[in-house]
């Protein structure tokens, strides 16, 4: 919270003309009782060879939102070749027996429709946005992607010059180098969350088609296969479809659990990793450890206690950084669950001048969020959570998101519904308790990535831990 | 939108995606304010926007950047409002909020469960009516370092920053509003004293100089209450704004520029005199975008970066300010290819489309993409609100949609190869980023 000295408030210029605020109008209004929380009903059908279907139907605009659901992604990409899941999706529109890239590409636009390829940690998906004039056209452009992708062997060569240039290009970009470091620093080489999901210039070249359609056939069938449609459709017509474009696809191997469960890394003392960027007017400082899989029961007190630290615009981190200091332009947390344990991570980027007073505040934070909340502050972020459901449910677009976790993580489908009253009972000790857990000061990876020359020296006076030089890879550099 | 129902939708005839119509109220208090309701109960929630007339564009020289760094100062509380309970009264309320700042316009929103709405308004109002006895230099000095921090991730630490107000500067003339960047200079932020920003607010931040638009779910009548009541007493201003004015140019030869960054690939901008928003050519020029580079079966796209495998990425822009406009191409050789050796192939593929044209089959693509980019910004309150607050002050109406629309169903093959000549035949700014020596 920002305390301005007192003579400076009285010093302020009221000069103008102004208006005379009307009785009654000078405190905020009191608020009538929020909306219920009803979305729409998810409608389940599953296909007699495992393909599930979750429909919501929304027909207040001719638009309709499809996203295919792959329960596995970079993850299961083989030790010495990450890079193959994204280079997987890469290749997703690049070719099938009927259709060339260019082909796709056009007939994709002339629908009026977008059609993309992702891949994220433990999953794959295909996603498909289309007005309902166009829609069945669409869908036979999609399925004939998803069932019969070719791979040629001459786009495979251009996906993966531009892959490789891709990562040229990316350590230009700060941010980006902080955030690959400090996953290959956290979690290490023989973790997946310790490899990038793009690939380095090395295992990028070790990968080939065989690598591209071994993932596709593990990953693409109807067994691991969820399809989301929201929009303007019916259940029915969305069930017909799916039978008649997937009722023939693989069931595919029983796939629950298409990667053994990795190690955490031991969490090791607090050490700062800079990375060196010649003449950078900012710093780009990360702060994680390895916290929690999606899976945790303590989910919804996590959910609370990081939208008091650094969740939110008024978070302590952003308050503190931004509001106050005006180190940088925004400073935030968050918690990547995934299938396995991923990161809690705090990150700005700071003008460089004040790298190490950044520091120092985000240090004091990570120790202040382990005492005890007050009970306003833990209320206002329990409000925010809670009310600001409805505007994550919006679109059709917004709920087909809001339904990938759902489908990766096999949510109950009432989780959007109970949601409110699960934050509803997050107590303060629960707060008290999940920080203590999972945001330990005195084990933090952190890097910085900045000019060396300037910020160095005074990260190591903060005496927040030993500093360590590492190249833009975050491996340590060659002496 | 989701207010559509077959009673009230009426629907563009032509193949493809359908656009409804939309309810809409405008009116306008007595000191000015105009507002415009838009109605819809399909989810609960409400958009609220408030769009000042005055953007950089508007700003003098020896003080750029000041129009988006006022923006950020409108946060740092009013007289009823203590420092900080801004954006804590609206979070407690389940209200996210934002704001931006563009040549044009400066525009504030909240979008919030639809219980919200009396407080967005009333905040909102006591920021347009009571901003300056409680503003101080000190917290002035806290958002300009903030927009200075903001200007380092943007543009001064972020590859290929620096290369838009490079542009601006070299394609306008120097007395041309539109020739400095929104995000201006750090100099000229330093510059910004107490006094401009009660200046500015004096001239600009009056209710006569904006319009409030609120979508969503709410009831009208309430609405028009609250209105009424929170921005009723706000003075008219008493300083009639300036408006910016730009005289016609014609660049009289090419301009080349080399500017150094830290970057591993060079990248190279082409950048051309274009039109303002809505004028005659606007739609075609964005529909020439499209077919240049908007998908990967465009055609600089398939010249050269698939076919050729010269460039890493190519991309087309028509940016269409209120009274100017530029027409860009951007690309990015591939390592160890010449920016001449681009440009060769470059200039041959858009001689191509000056000499021969385009396709039907490439204009009707591109016009469908149009079509769903408008539904996409009609289908959410918050999206919905900017464009309905850009067409008030643009066109003087919020119910523009069809005609918007419409626009693009009426450019011919033949419009499409005269804007190619007119426009990116002309002469050009061409603007190479290289690595650092």
């Amino acid at each position: 919270m920002k305390r301005l000295p007192l003579v400076m408030v009285l010093a302020a210029v009221t000069a103008h003309a102004q208006a005379n605020a009307p009785a009654g109008r000078t405190t905020p209004p009191t608020l009538g009782p929020p909306p219920k929380i009803s979305l729409p009903p998810i409608h389940e059908r599953n296909l007699p060879n495992g393909m599930r279907l979750l429909v919501v139907e929304r027909h207040e605009i001719p638009l309709v939102d499809a996203v295919l659901v792959l329960g596995a992604g970079p993850e299961a990409d083989p030790a010495a070749k990450s890079g193959v899941a994204t280079l997987v999706a890469s290749m997703l529109t690049r070719g099938t027996p009927t259709r060339s890239a260019a082909d796709i590409a056009a007939q994709t636009a002339t629908l009026g429709a977008s059609l993309d390829a992702g891949s994220s940690w433990d999953h794959t998906v295909v996603s498909l946005h289309v007005p309902t004039a166009t829609l069945d056209s669409a869908w036979s452009l999609f399925a004939d992607l998803v069932l019969h992708s070719t791979f040629p062997d001459s786009e495979f060569a251009r996906v993966k010059r531009e892959r490789l240039t891709d990562l040229v290009e990316l350590s230009d970009r700060a941010p980006e180098v902080a955030d690959r470091a400090l996953a290959t620093i956290l979690f290490g080489p023989d973790h997946p969350y310790g490899r990038p999901s793009l690939g380095s210039e090395q295992s990028v070249n070790a990968i080939t088609t065989n690598d591209i359609r071994g993932f596709y056939d593990a990953t693409f069938s109807a067994g691991n296969a969820t399809l989301i449609v929201v929009g303007d459709v019916t259940v029915d017509g969305v069930a017909a479809k799916a039978k008649e474009l997937f009722g023939g696809w693989k069931r595919g191997s029983a796939n629950a659990d298409p990667v053994p469960r990795p190690s955490s890394p031991p969490a090791a003392a607090t050490t700062i990793y800079v990375i060196d960027k010649h003449d950078a007017p900012q710093s780009s400082i990360r702060l994680g450890s390895v916290a929690v899989a999606r899976s945790t029961p303590d989910y919804f007190p996590i959910d609370v206690m990081n939208t008091i630290l650094g969740g939110a615009f008024t978070s302590r981190l952003n308050e503190n950084l931004r509001e106050t200091h005006a180190y940088t332009y925004g400073a935030f947390s968050g918690f990547g669950m995934r299938r396995f344990p991923g990161p809690f991570l705090a990150e700005a980027e700071v003008v460089a001048t004040k790298t190490d007073s950044s520091l120092l505040q985000f240090m004091h934070e990570l120790n202040a969020i382990r005492d005890t909340v007050p009970m306003a502050e833990l209320r206002k972020a329990k409000r925010y959570l809670e009310l600001q459901l409805p505007g994550e449910l919006e679109t059709s677009r917004d709920i087909a998101g809001q339904l990938v976790p759902v489908a990766v993580y096999h949510l109950p489908l009432d989780f959007y519904n109970t949601y409110q009253a699960h934050i509803a009972a997050v107590t303060r000790a629960d707060v008290q308790r999940v920080a203590r857990a999972y945001v330990d000061p005195t084990h933090v990876v952190i890097v910085v990535v900045g000019d060396r020359a300037a910020i160095e020296a005074p990260l190591r006076a903060t005496h927040v831990g030993p500093v360590q030089d590492r190249n833009l890879d975050g491996l340590p550099t060659a002496q | 939108m989701r207010t559509v129902v077959a009673a009230l939708a009426a629907l563009c005839t032509t193949a493809g995606a359908q656009v409804p119509r939309l309810a809409i109220e405008r009116y306008t208090l007595p000191n000015g304010l105009t507002v415009v309701l838009q109605p819809d109960h399909s989810a609960p929630v409400v958009a609220v926007r408030i769009e000042y007339h005055v953007g950089s564009a508007d700003e003098r020289p020896g003080r750029t950047g000041f129009a988006h760094l006022f923006e950020h100062i409108m946060f740092m509380g009013s007289e009823h409002v203590p420092l900080g309970h801004f954006d804590q009264w609206l979070e407690q309320a389940g209200a996210n909020n934002n704001a931006y700042t563009t040549h044009d316009v400066t525009s504030f929103y909240e979008w919030m469960p639809s219980n919200a709405l009396p407080l967005a308004l009333w905040l909102d109002a006591d920021r347009m009516g009571w901003l300056l006895p409680t503003m101080t230099l000190a917290r002035v000095d806290v958002q300009r370092d903030v927009v200075k921090n903001e200007r380092r991730q943007r543009i001064d630490n972020a590859p290929y920053g620096r290369a838009n107000e490079t542009i601006l500067a070299a394609l306008y003339p120097s007395a041309d509003p539109y020739s400095w960047s929104v995000i201006g200079s750090m100099t000229d932020l330093s510059a910004a004293s107490l006094g401009d920003v009660q200046t500015f607010f004096k001239t600009y931040y009056a209710p006569n100089n904006a319009t409030l638009v609120v979508v969503g779910d709410f009831a009208p009548d309430s609405a028009k209450h609250w209105i009424a009541a929170d921005f009723g007493s706000i003075p008219r201003g008493s300083v009639v704004p300036t408006r910016p004015t730009v005289a016609p140019f014609t660049l009289a030869h090419d301009t080349t520029l080399t500017l150094q960054d830290r970057v591993q690939l060079p990248r190279v901008y082409y950048a051309w005199h274009g039109v303002k928003v809505y004028s005659p050519d606007d739609a075609a020029l964005d529909l020439l975008a499209y077919i240049l580079a908007g998908d990967n079966a465009s055609r600089l796209y398939t010249t050269l970066v698939h076919d050729r495998q010269l460039a890493q990425d190519v991309g087309a822009q028509n940016q269409d300010f209120r009274l100017e406009g530029l027409f860009t191409i951007v690309v990015t050789p591939k390592p160890n290819i010449s920016t001449n050796a681009v440009d060769t192939v470059l200039q041959a593929e858009l001689s191509r489309v000056v000499d021969g044209g385009v396709t039907d089959a490439e204009l009707t693509r591109a016009r469908n993409v149009q079509r769903t980019a408008m539904l996409d910004r009609l289908a959410g309150v918050t999206e919905r609100s900017d464009q309905l607050a850009y067409y008030d002050y643009v066109v003087g109406t919020p119910d523009y949609v069809s005609q918007d629309l419409e626009r693009y169903e009426h450019v011919t093959l033949a419009d499409i190869q005269r804007v190619a000549r007119t426009y990116i035949g002309a002469h050009k700014v061409v603007l190479t980023v290289v690595p650092q020596t």
